[in-house]
């Protein structure tokens, strides 16, 4: 499960450099963003747009990431592609999020490709 | 002699009566009911379904049901340690739809039933949202003819994905 963050100012951009959330990561990747994330800035984005499939232990997984940082930080979601965002929008977790179509533009150091 | 032979041992002949006429086998797997074996079974269940000639949509949409199908019985109909997981695609040529099949030798369900599956609740404050329960209702929203049953020491589930009014999100 490798995740990378960068600190943009006001933002820790955090992104999973993996095409899967699922059971079998699911308890790493919380932990490993609870090491990356907390304690650093208010406003969390994680960049999901490498992240083909997510099952319901990863959707857990990100929900307890959000509850673990609140309320000193807010934790929002980046660039979920299609069958990730299905699953958000069935269990209605989209409501719950933040999310953006990709990593807001002031938070790039490079231009978008 | 024995009122249940067969079928506790995972995929066997197909000898049962209900096969239907068109339909064609796409895939018969045994997977190693744990976390790995589960993604790697998930790998070779989409490919087989590529091959047949799934559209990608479709072939998702099974992905999701199957890893939370067997996300389930390697949590709870082997909580002690993996077990063996019998997985069946057979696709339906009039009408396209895939019936799935999974047998497992774990724990029965719970009252012999199959979990109603409540959506989650997200209208809670931050600290109260769910971290789990999803699975069921995923499985219930997204595949149709849901079917429970147990003889002897094995789980038999079987449902079908598509083939019909696709349920829309």
């Amino acid at each position: 499960m490798e995740l990378t963050a960068e600190d943009c100012g006001a933002a820790l951009v955090i992104r999973v450099n993996a095409a899967r959330i699922d059971a079998a990561v699911a308890i790493r990747f919380k932990e490993r963003m609870r090491e990356l994330a907390e304690g650093r800035a208010p406003r969390v984005v994680l960049d999901m747009s490498a992240v083909e499939f997510l099952d319901s232990s990863g959707l857990g997984a990100v929900v307890a990431v959000l509850k673990l940082l609140a309320p000193a930080q807010r934790l929002e979601l980046a660039g979920l592609t299609p069958a990730v965002a299905r699953v958000f929008r069935l269990t209605r977790m989209d409501t719950v999020f933040t999310l953006h179509p990709e990593v807001p533009a002031d938070l790039r150091l490079r231009p978008a490709v | 002699m024995g009122p249940m032979p067969g079928d506790g041992r995972g995929p066997g002949p197909a000898t049962g009566p209900e096969r239907p006429a068109a339909a064609r086998s796409i895939l018969r797997l045994r997977i190693c009911g744990d976390p790995q074996g589960v993604r790697a079974g998930l790998a070779t269940a989409t490919a087989a379904l590529a091959a047949a000639g799934v559209d990608a949509a479709d072939a998702g949409i099974a992905e999701t049901v199957l890893a939370e199908v067997l996300n389930n019985i390697v949590e709870h109909a082997y909580p002690a340690g993996p077990g063996p997981i019998g997985l069946r695609l057979v696709r339906c040529d009039a009408t396209g739809a895939i019936e799935v099949t999974t047998l497992d030798l774990g724990a029965a369900m719970p009252g012999l039933t199959l979990p109603r599956g409540d959506p989650p609740r997200v209208e809670l404050p931050v600290e109260s949202l769910p971290e789990g329960g999803f699975g069921w209702f995923l499985i219930r929203h997204l595949a149709h003819g849901l079917a429970y049953r147990r003889r002897g020491h094995c789980n038999r589930l079987r449902f079908r994905l598509g083939g019909e009014a696709t349920a829309g999100g």
